[in-house]
């Protein structure tokens, strides 16, 4: 019989059920949310190796240009051509050796800090240019998603933004506009890094906008808000205090898009020759130079298409597994 | 779906102005001078004549409300002339003559018709993306379906590391690599596609195939990393459904449930994807164009912008919009049609 006895009392049942519910053992510590996020994401193998390279590249770029003091523009025509230090393993006559571990270019420019500073302004555009879409579209999801007057002609903007042609449009914006941000910002540089920045800003914050605006809809509905606003919280404070901090997991989940698609966008412009002056160093422009010498000197292709895709690849991955972090459905599966 | 569909066409024509517009307004605040070409020489006042003659003496919207026109109802007028009187298909019906003496839109760097331009390119285009696209997806659904079959094995741990590699690998790269491996070092395909050459027998067809085996690849390698994870999460939403269970108790073959029913159910967001991925191929094609030498409409985009050709840029950035635009309309009407839950009405 797997029928259950019968109790005698109810009293005597509820004692029994509270037996069954004492903890024998201590209670483990409180866990916070992050705490299961950042667990979960270490299982992740290749979001830890993506993460772990997105943090070394941007160390290498950031600390790189000190330790290797040589300047990525000096010319030095007597010492150009060399080859990377690894030739000489193969082929003991190669111009090759420690004072250019990278070689040099046709030009006799050091390739290692050409490539420490090259990546040093790719991934300046793409981290700003992220940051940039990122504001614009939270501000615009939550903007939509909050009040209800603003959703319709907000989403309708959206919609239209998203129906344009962005890489025409990017590489339109970046020549023509060329010429007034020089005389603005003084140097050519600066005005193209703005121009470049601002211009892949504005033209990718849409699908964190969609995303965003989707999540405030369903959290808005949700009790806490309406707690919250029948003790009398303004719409700035519930937006800053109840409704961001519940949409940050997707918003991280966009920005590791976002950053690579700024990076691969840059490099793109420069390889198409509308991006920085040549003699600017960016991973982009250091293929695009390279290119008609790849039949002598392929490593000097290798390097930056290497550096860029595996940089984009880290993100890819973070952001992967990030996704799956977030997600508590599959968190600590 | 009917009205759904007309309401959408119907909006999708501000939309299309709007764009116009907002390329138009682009072009206008580009400082950019069409006559900076000209010799010092030439005196000012001739200068100022020719740039009349280029109708950049009217006001903006003067300007603008000409392209639309000339865009919008010329453009089509010359269309159906050409169909009327040198189309193999339609030139039985009678000759007309609607665009007689019109003025079509003019590029700066030819004088000739922006369209007649964009017509000779347009084939490359079609024939390199197109086929980039249809290869791209032919490799896709096959991965997609078996690594979400058979989940967490070794050829899906490799699917989708080879696809997010693809993924992240930009066709800027690609392409320079291909061609250092493939042209020069083993030296078996062009690293230039040649547009001139004519099909007509097998041995040229062979050169044909050579030469577009490079550039279609590097477009599909983009097309079939993204549709592959799209169709693997598909199969695997759909696989741990109890439809799925279902079938399998009926005693139905693992090949039928798999493949008729699984597939099917889980084709409808991937045809979707599919057609909202076409506009975006174009535009990468730019760069793939660019790599290649192909002379398509990507190369021309770049070509015109370089030379400050506006009317060119304009009417072909307008043409990537358009493409969007109805890809959009297409994958909102495809999954409206596929799938019986959704109701628009």
């Amino acid at each position: 019989m797997t029928e259950q006895a019968i109790p005698a009392s109810p009293v005597e049942a509820d004692l029994e059920t509270f037996g069954a519910l004492v903890d024998k053992e201590p209670q483990k510590p409180p866990r916070s949310q992050w705490k299961d996020v950042w667990d979960q994401l270490r299982k992740h193998k290749g979001a830890m190796f993506g993460g772990g390279f997105l943090i070394f590249i941007t160390l290498a770029v950031l600390v790189g240009p000190y330790l290797w003091n040589l300047d990525a523009k000096t010319l030095d025509i007597r010492n150009k051509n060399w080859r990377p230090i690894y030739t000489l393993l193969w082929d003991s006559g190669a111009l090759a050796g420690w004072t250019h571990p990278l070689g040099t270019d046709q030009l006799g420019r050091d390739i290692l800090s050409q490539m420490l500073s090259g990546g040093r302004v790719s991934m300046a555009v793409g981290w700003l240019a992220m940051i940039l879409a990122l504001l614009i579209g939270t501000a615009v999801g939550v903007v939509a998603g909050y009040f209800k007057r603003a959703d319709f002609w907000l989403m309708r903007f959206t919609d239209l933004v998203l129906s344009l042609p962005i890489l025409p449009l990017v590489l339109l914006a970046v020549t023509l506009f060329r010429q007034p941000l020089y005389d603005i910002f003084g140097s050519p540089e600066a005005g193209m890094f703005v121009l470049i920045v601002s211009v892949i800003g504005l033209t990718s914050w849409m699908q964190t906008a969609r995303i965003v605006r989707g999540d405030i809809l369903a959290l808005k509905e949700r009790e806490f808000i309406l707690a919250a606003r029948s003790i009398g919280t303004t719409p700035g404070k519930i937006i800053r205090r109840h409704l961001l901090p519940n949409v940050i997991s997707p918003i991280m989940v966009s920005a590791t898009l976002g950053l690579a698609t700024a990076i691969i966008t840059e490099s793109a412009l420069s390889f198409l020759g509308v991006g920085f002056p040549s003699d600017f160093p960016t991973w982009g422009k250091l293929l695009a130079d390279a290119v008609p010498r790849m039949q002598e000197f392929p490593e000097r292709v290798l390097l930056p298409g290497i550096a860029i895709s595996l940089t984009v690849l880290g993100v890819n991955y973070l952001g992967d597994g990030l996704r799956d972090a977030l997600d508590p459905r599959i968190r600590g599966r | 779906m009917l009205t759904f569909t007309i309401r959408r066409l119907l909006l999708s024509i501000p939309t299309l102005l709007f764009i116009s517009l907002v390329i138009f307004g682009l072009l206008q605040l580009a400082p950019g001078d069409p006559m900076a070409q000209v010799p010092l020489t030439v005196p000012p006042e001739v200068k100022e004549k020719m740039r009349e003659a280029l109708g950049l003496g009217a006001a903006w919207y003067i300007q603008y409300w000409k392209w639309l026109v000339q865009f919008f109802w010329i453009e089509p007028q010359v269309y159906i002339d050409y169909l009327t009187t040198r189309s193999t298909l339609w030139s039985w019906l009678p000759d007309t003559s609607l665009s007689e003496g019109k003025l079509r839109v003019l590029s700066w760097q030819t004088r000739s018709p922006v369209m007649d331009i964009v017509m000779q390119r347009i084939p490359q285009t079609i024939w390199v993306v197109g086929l980039a696209y249809v290869v791209g997806i032919a490799i896709a659904i096959p991965i997609g379906i078996y690594s979400a079959y058979r989940h967490y094995s070794v050829f899906d741990q490799a699917g989708t590391f080879i696809t997010m590699v693809g993924f992240s690998i930009p066709p800027f790269f690609t392409g320079p690599l291909l061609i250092v491996i493939f042209s020069v070092y083993l030296g078996w395909l062009p690293s230039i596609y040649d547009t001139l050459h004519v099909v007509n027998d097998w041995a040229s067809f062979k050169v044909q195939f050579m030469q577009m085996i490079m550039p279609v690849m590097v477009l599909a390698l983009q097309t079939t990393a993204q549709i592959s994870r799209y169709m693997r999460g598909a199969m695997l939403d759909n696989l741990n459904q109890d439809y799925v269970r279902t079938a399998r108790a009926k005693g139905l073959s693992e090949a039928t449930v798999v493949m008729v029913h699984v597939v099917r159910n889980s084709m409808i967001p991937v045809v979707t994807v599919i057609a909202l991925g076409m506009p975006a191929i174009f535009g990468g094609a730019i760069i793939t164009e660019n790599v290649f030498k192909v002379n398509g409409i990507g190369q021309l985009l770049l070509t015109a912008l370089y030379a400050n050709d506006l009317p060119m840029v304009m009417t072909l950035t307008f043409i990537f919009a358009i493409l969007i635009v109805l890809f959009n309309l297409i994958a909102d009407i495809l999954y409206g049609l596929l799938d019986p839950r959704i109701r628009y009405d």
